[in-house]
């Protein structure tokens, strides 16, 4: 399908960004994270963002997932321009458009992996299994069994692993079937197997026409995308394609699964 | 209609999460409402059995006092205590169109025996009209006529109080009691009138002809009192300005002298207990309000505190699709259950209270369901009302800023 749009003409545009600056702070404290960000990114696209630590990474994902605003540059989403938007309009496109993935989970305390995954299902527009479709909780714990979590959904996020709260927190930015992810490390808490386990999904979901936008230190986790743009100091140090994205679902296959 | 129940879980939750903060947070609405609840309900059944023993006066009754100030029984002023008599009863039933009914009252006391049996007691010598006046029925055999008043008969009414006393389930109609060592003939038992106003036993009593309570008993020549029956609750105020119209004229007081008599009519009564009552409705409504206010700031405190502590959760909903009125809804919804909860626990409090209170103190109480409506209602009222700064605080948290809280 894809393929064949690629050739009627390029897939619309769903990010354009346009000299983006983010600057913390005012006066002495002043710390400008970034300074001038510019590029497109296209329906079905796979991107991976590189950068040492500090070079405006999570940064430009806040401002991506409509939870910030920048301070100067424009945001189009879906060719509309961000800044113009209110509060709740803001909120409405990370119910509905958007799933984000947190560096630190973001998981709430003494709730159980089942509720934290409903919630993004409480806020939807028309709250889910209003119109006869599966209930909540149902919703919940598929995206929960999507993830290799289906035995713990009664689990509270103390109760369970790094690498298991990151899935959770990996289930909840997909129970509401987003049209563009957004992972900030998504596996910088899990092993190589559960790491490439994560990416397959990606990959899944990406075949499947979700725009995904990850973040990563790990050059071989950024191999699995189609892109990979690096950031140093707040501006793009590089942004080019890969020719040959790594086969998660492949590699699985070929390593056997571990006793 | 779904989202309210879902945000409405959520706000349960974090109730149960957290009991023991819950609970404290909700003290001061159920000490509130429970005092409230308590306090009508103490108010109510004293103001309900005031009520009652009003009626039980009588019908429409005016009581003439001797003595210019006639206070709860108890002569305060100057003026004479004898300056009642049988010839004013005859004026004031013969000559005043406003009154149904009167009666020369003489109260004395003694020593009743029947058998074995011995009691003191009130006996208070009446004409025949004075039941009719007090509205007060003959339950056994009949009163005494006109007759038995003019031949100063040894006959009595006796009261519930001492059927049970002296004759314990025995018949006493035809029976001979002793009264003073005088023999009299027991001709009715009363019905059962309860206690007055004061806490007096009204079924303690012995009537007799006045004639004979006169001559015979405490030789007295003057009244103690007469009651009247006027002819209605509106023509009491006419009835007792003529009354003191004539009796003035029949014991030739100059004009500007002072009455050797004092009226009190069951409206005055009315009105006194009426008022009492009154006051201590607006009492009782300002301990409800500063109690319920209290409490309502405790509750604002706490969900103050709360907003602060859960700023990263706040923040985590709003990144994941929270707008601000989700929030605001949030934990405007735990507020309000928060603080009907605290309205419940304070209605069952407040009835326990008054049932112990009724069962200890002997007090009557009467729960009003308005009052536990309207209490469960403030409650909840309250509950939004403080809950609505900080709910409104938390949803204009900045959704990133409220992430990196610590
Ligand atoms: N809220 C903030 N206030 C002030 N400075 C901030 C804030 N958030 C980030 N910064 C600064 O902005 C710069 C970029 O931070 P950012 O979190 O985007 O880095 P990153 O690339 O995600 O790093 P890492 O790989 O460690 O997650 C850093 O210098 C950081 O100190
Ligand atoms: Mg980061």
């Amino acid at each position: 399908m894809q393929e064949i749009e690629r050739r009627d003409g390029r897939p619309p545009v769903v990010l354009g960004i346009r000299d983006l600056v983010k600057v913390y702070g005012r006066g002495e404290g002043e710390v400008t994270a970034l300074r001038g960000v510019s590029f497109d990114v296209q329906r079905g696209e796979f991107v991976a963002i590189m950068g040492s630590s500090g070079s405006g990474k999570s940064t430009l994902m806040n401002l991506i997932g409509c939870l910030d605003r920048p301070t100067r540059g424009t945001y189009l989403l879906d060719g509309e321009d961000v800044s113009l938007w209110g509060r709740d309009q803001l909120a409405e496109v990370r119910s509905r458009r958007i799933g984000f993935v947190f560096q630190s989970f973001n998981l709430l305390p003494r709730t159980s992996a089942l509720e934290n995954v409903e919630l993004p299902l409480l806020y939807r527009a028309t709250p889910a299994g209003e119109s006869g479709g599966p209930s909540i909780a149902e919703q919940a714990r598929q995206a929960l069994v999507r993830v290799g979590l289906g035995e713990r959904v009664k689990h509270h996020p103390s109760q369970l692993s790094g690498g298991q709260q990151q899935r959770v927190a990996i289930a909840r930015a997909l129970v509401n079937q987003p049209s563009l992810l957004l992972a900030d490390e998504p596996t910088g808490n899990l092993d190589s197997r559960t790491s490439i386990e994560i990416m397959r999904l990606f990959q899944e979901l990406n075949a499947g026409g979700m725009t995904i936008i990850l973040i990563t230190h790990e050059v071989d986790i950024s191999e699995y995308a189609r892109r990979v743009i690096t950031l140093r100091d707040g501006r793009i140090l590089s942004d080019h394609p890969i020719a040959a994205p790594r086969d998660a679902a492949a590699e699985l296959a070929r390593a056997p699964e571990p006793e | 209609m779904t989202r309210f129940f879902l945000i409405l879980r959520v706000a349960f939750r974090a109730i149960a999460r957290n009991k023991l903060r819950s609970a404290l947070t909700c003290l001061g609405i159920i000490i509130g409402v429970g005092a409230v609840i308590a306090m009508v309900a103490i108010g109510e059944g004293a103001s309900s059995m005031v009520r009652s023993q009003i009626a039980s006066l009588g019908d429409n009754v005016i009581n003439i006092f001797p003595g210019s100030d006639y206070r709860g029984g108890r002569m305060m002023g100057g003026g004479t205590n004898s300056s009642l008599t049988e010839g004013d009863v005859e004026a004031l039933a013969t000559q005043l169109p406003y009154l149904t009914a009167v009666s020369p009252v003489v109260n004395t006391s003694g020593q009743v025996i029947f058998g074995n049996q011995n009691w003191s007691t009130q006996v208070v010598g009446v004409g025949v009209d004075y039941l009719t006046i007090r509205r007060w029925a003959v339950v056994k055999g009949a009163n005494f006529n006109p007759s038995a008043v003019r031949s100063v008969a040894k006959v009595a009414l006796i009261g519930q109080t001492i059927a049970d006393q002296l004759f314990q389930g025995e018949d006493p109609v035809g029976q001979v009691i002793r009264i003073k060592k005088m023999p009299f003939t027991v001709v009715g038992v009363l019905d059962k009138k309860g206690m007055n106003t004061w806490g007096r036993d009204q079924d303690d009593v012995i009537i007799v002809p006045y004639t004979t309570a006169m001559k015979r008993m405490s030789g007295q020549t003057y009244l103690s009192m007469i009651m009247a029956s006027a002819t209605s609750a509106a023509a009491l105020p006419q009835a007792s300005e003529a009354a003191t119209e004539l009796l003035r004229t029949r014991h030739r007081i100059p004009p500007g002298g002072t009455d050797d008599f004092s009226i009190r009519t069951q409206a005055d009564i009315q009105n006194v207990m009426g008022s009492t009552a009154g006051v201590m409705r607006v009492l009782l409504a300002v301990i409800a309000s500063v109690s319920l206010v209290v409490g309502g700031i405790g509750i604002m405190n706490i969900m103050l505190v709360s907003v602060t502590e859960r700023t990263r959760e706040i923040g985590v909903r709003m990144a994941v699709g929270a707008k601000g009125w989700h929030v605001l809804l949030q934990f405007l919804a735990e507020s309000t259950v928060l603080a009907s909860l605290g309205g419940v626990l304070g209605i069952l409090l407040g009835l326990l209270t008054a049932e112990l209170v009724s069962r200890f103190a002997r007090w009557p109480v009467l729960v009003s369901p308005q009052s536990v409506v309207v209490a469960f209602c403030f409650a909840a009222a309250i509950g939004i009302f403080f809950g609505f700064w900080p709910a409104r605080k938390a949803s204009q948290l900045d959704p990133i800023e409220a992430l990196r809280y610590e």
